[in-house]
């Protein structure tokens, strides 16, 4: 194995998910949504990888299939070397206690019925057989890391705010000390001012475990300030992906440079000018031919309608799939 | 009357058992003709109940206790809380139309976009013929950019994307021409390059048509690219007024302070960001003092036993602190 490949944790090639569309009486299956398309990307030791695009791009499909939550259709996912799409659904499960997930709305995936003490110790009776005292110290501890105190293990979801329970959420997800994490939209069911306690509670821990993190995100502020590498997701397929100042600085791909002027600034005498798009994002299910973004893009010729673009390197590692990128 | 609305000493309570408890507390707010106003504030904060009450829609048990809201409608200034339901119908739609946070759930799902266009108008116009209303509709979806009218009047919401649902939920707003154009978080569900085709999209037909928007939402950013005026709102009460410029560029309260500090130093040189401790307390646990004494950095003795006033800190620059109000020494 070569230096750069040993550190590399996770390798995603070619990844595919096609939901069936099914009708009538027989349930026949009439069409695919094409939720992810042949989607590639590494996520070194230690990085946090940003996975950013619109509602439906396939973002979350994506991290979802990478820990096997919605079975792939194709391609295959690398841990540690390991292929995950050639383990059974028990391997698949021992895998878990490395990889874990942490859910968008922390109001809806914490069980109501289940008090913090529950919450947290579950993970670790599933996946670690410990003495009583362990797991109660391991459960404190982690209580500490996410900056509760222990005489709130008694209560129950209701009782907290919507930022103390995705403090929860977290702490369940990494109380089995995973070194991988799928973290789909973690914040973006909170206010503002609780938005930065949470952020930084998360690169806090992350740095402290040493983990990586795929932080999914339709929030470009947030995604510039917590990843280290990015990919731009359009209608299922990676567009551009590199070093995320790069990319922000020097956005190559049309779409990128739109989705980049489109977030309102919070200066009102600086108004900046917005590539405003036209249309909607094409149906998932009838793809466009060619470029999946040429039906909205400024810069479109007939090469785009024809054929895809693949990724290509336009900078060191920073990659586009555009036929026009690096244009004037 | 000199504005559009006023509000004046607006308070809001609702039951908790049987418990009074205030949600908004002694609001004064001016709209001038062809402004567009922003309400800002996080959630829980009372700028939602501010818009409900203005077009008497505060669901039960929440209730107006106090206040007034004067509003210069077409034939003459009326007082908007003692309208009975009858006349309220006629104010809504007519003069004041609203537009929701879901564009998903507010439309119905099973009547056409048509049928939903065609009860606006005709609820207003009693006699107009189908033809026209039609002609109308049609009119107001080309207005909103809609791409292939006809097909969409014909549709049902399930089968149109979130923007294209927004588009129309402010066609069916815009469609009796209103003067005032209340917006709740119209963009808060939408992704941001649908954002930006909607905020341009209001901009523009409040220059063509001298409507002026109440827009409320979280998001300072949506704030400072549509608005000229903004409030600031914290627990139930307004905590900084001024015109847009003054208020990004000298920015006086402490929590607004915090609250731009929270956004801008995202992408910002710190891996570490800024933030408000502590939670925004919620309704029926307000202290006596300054209700955002304990996420204050700058919290005085003072500010826990009395609560500041809503002052001038510059000219047209109202906030409610006491560092501000003239009366301390920095």
């Amino acid at each position: 194995m070569s230096e750069k490949s040993k550190d590399i944790l996770l390798d995603v090639r070619h990844l595919q998910v096609y939901f069936p569309i099914r009708r009538g009486l027989m349930k026949k299956i009439v069409g695919h949504v094409h939720a992810v398309e042949d989607v590639s990307f590494s996520v070194r030791r230690k990085e946090v990888f940003a996975l950013v695009g619109e509602s439906g791009c396939g973002k979350s499909t994506t991290g979802s299939a990478i820990l096997r939550l919605i079975e792939p259709t194709g391609g295959q996912v690398y841990f540690n070397g390991d292929d995950l799409s050639a383990l059974s659904e028990e391997e698949m499960r021992l895998k878990r206690r490395d990889m874990q997930f942490i859910f968008q709305n922390p109001y809806s995936s914490l069980n109501p019925r289940m008090n913090v003490w529950k919450l947290l110790s579950e993970p670790l009776k599933v996946h670690f057989q410990l003495p009583p005292e362990e797991l109660r110290a391991r459960v404190e501890n982690m209580l500490q890391l996410i900056g509760m105190t222990p005489d709130q293990l008694e209560r129950y979801p209701h009782q907290f705010s919507g930022g103390q329970k995705q403090r929860i959420s977290i702490a369940r997800a990494l109380i089995t000390h995973p070194s991988f994490v799928v973290a789909d939209e973690p914040v973006s069911a909170l206010d503002v001012s609780i938005q930065a306690q949470i952020l930084n509670l998360m690169m806090e821990l992350q740095q402290e475990m040493e983990l990586s993190l795929i932080f999914i995100s339709h929030d470009l502020n947030v995604v510039r300030h917590i990843s280290n590498s990015v990919g731009v997701m359009y209608l299922g397929s990676i567009m551009e992906m590199g070093d995320t100042e790069e990319v922000y600085r020097h956005p190559a791909h049309p779409y990128t440079q739109a989705l980049l002027s489109a977030v309102p600034s919070h200066d009102p005498t600086h108004k900046q000018r917005h590539i405003v798009l036209e249309g909607d994002v094409p149906n998932p299910a009838a793809p466009p031919s060619g470029c999946p973004f040429h039906t909205r893009c400024g810069r479109c010729t007939g090469e785009c309608k024809e054929r895809k673009p693949e990724l290509k390197e336009i900078a060191p590692n920073h990659y586009a799939a555009c036929h026009h990128a690096g244009e004037a | 009357m000199e504005n559009l609305l006023e509000i004046k000493n607006l308070k809001i309570t609702t039951l908790r058992g049987k418990n009074t408890v205030r949600l908004l507390d002694k609001v004064d707010l001016n709209v001038k003709k062809k402004c567009s106003f922003g309400v800002v504030g996080e959630s829980g904060c009372g700028k939602s109940i501010t818009a409900n009450a203005i077009l008497g829609l505060l669901p039960y048990p929440l209730r107006v206790s106090e206040g007034s809201i004067r509003y210069d409608s077409k034939d003459g200034e009326r007082e908007l809380l003692r309208l009975n339901k009858k006349e309220m119908r006629q104010v809504r739609g007519q003069e004041i139309s609203m537009i929701f946070q879901e564009p998903m759930t507010s439309l119905d799902p099973i009547f056409t976009v048509e049928m939903q266009m065609f009860e606006a108008l005709s609820f207003h116009h009693p006699h107009m013929g189908k033809a026209e209303m039609r002609e109308r509709a049609l009119e107001m979806l080309r207005r909103v950019n809609i791409p292939r009218p006809e097909q969409t009047l014909s549709s049902y919401a399930h089968q149109l994307s979130g923007g294209q649902l927004q588009r129309i939920m402010i066609a069916i707003a815009l469609i009796n021409d209103p003067r005032l154009l209340l917006a709740d978080e119209p963009t808060t569900a939408l992704d941001v390059t649908i954002q930006a085709q909607i905020l341009k999209l209001m901009n523009d037909l409040k220059e063509q048509n001298d409507t002026s928007i109440i827009m409320i939402t979280h998001d300072l950013g949506v704030i400072a690219e549509t608005c000229e005026e903004v409030a600031v709102f914290y627990a139930g009460q307004i905590v900084e007024q001024a015109s847009v410029v003054e208020l990004f560029s000298h920015t006086a309260h402490p929590y607004t302070l915090g609250l731009l500090r929270a956004v801008t130093s995202l992408g910002g040189e710190s891996r570490k960001l800024y933030t408000i401790p502590g939670i925004v307390p919620p309704g029926g646990q307000w202290s006596q003092g300054c209700r955002f004494a304990d996420r204050c950095e700058k919290c005085m003795d003072r500010c826990r036993r009395e609560m500041p006033g809503l002052t001038e800190a510059a000219p047209g620059h109202l906030c409610r602190c006491f560092l501000h109000s003239g009366e301390v020494e920095a």
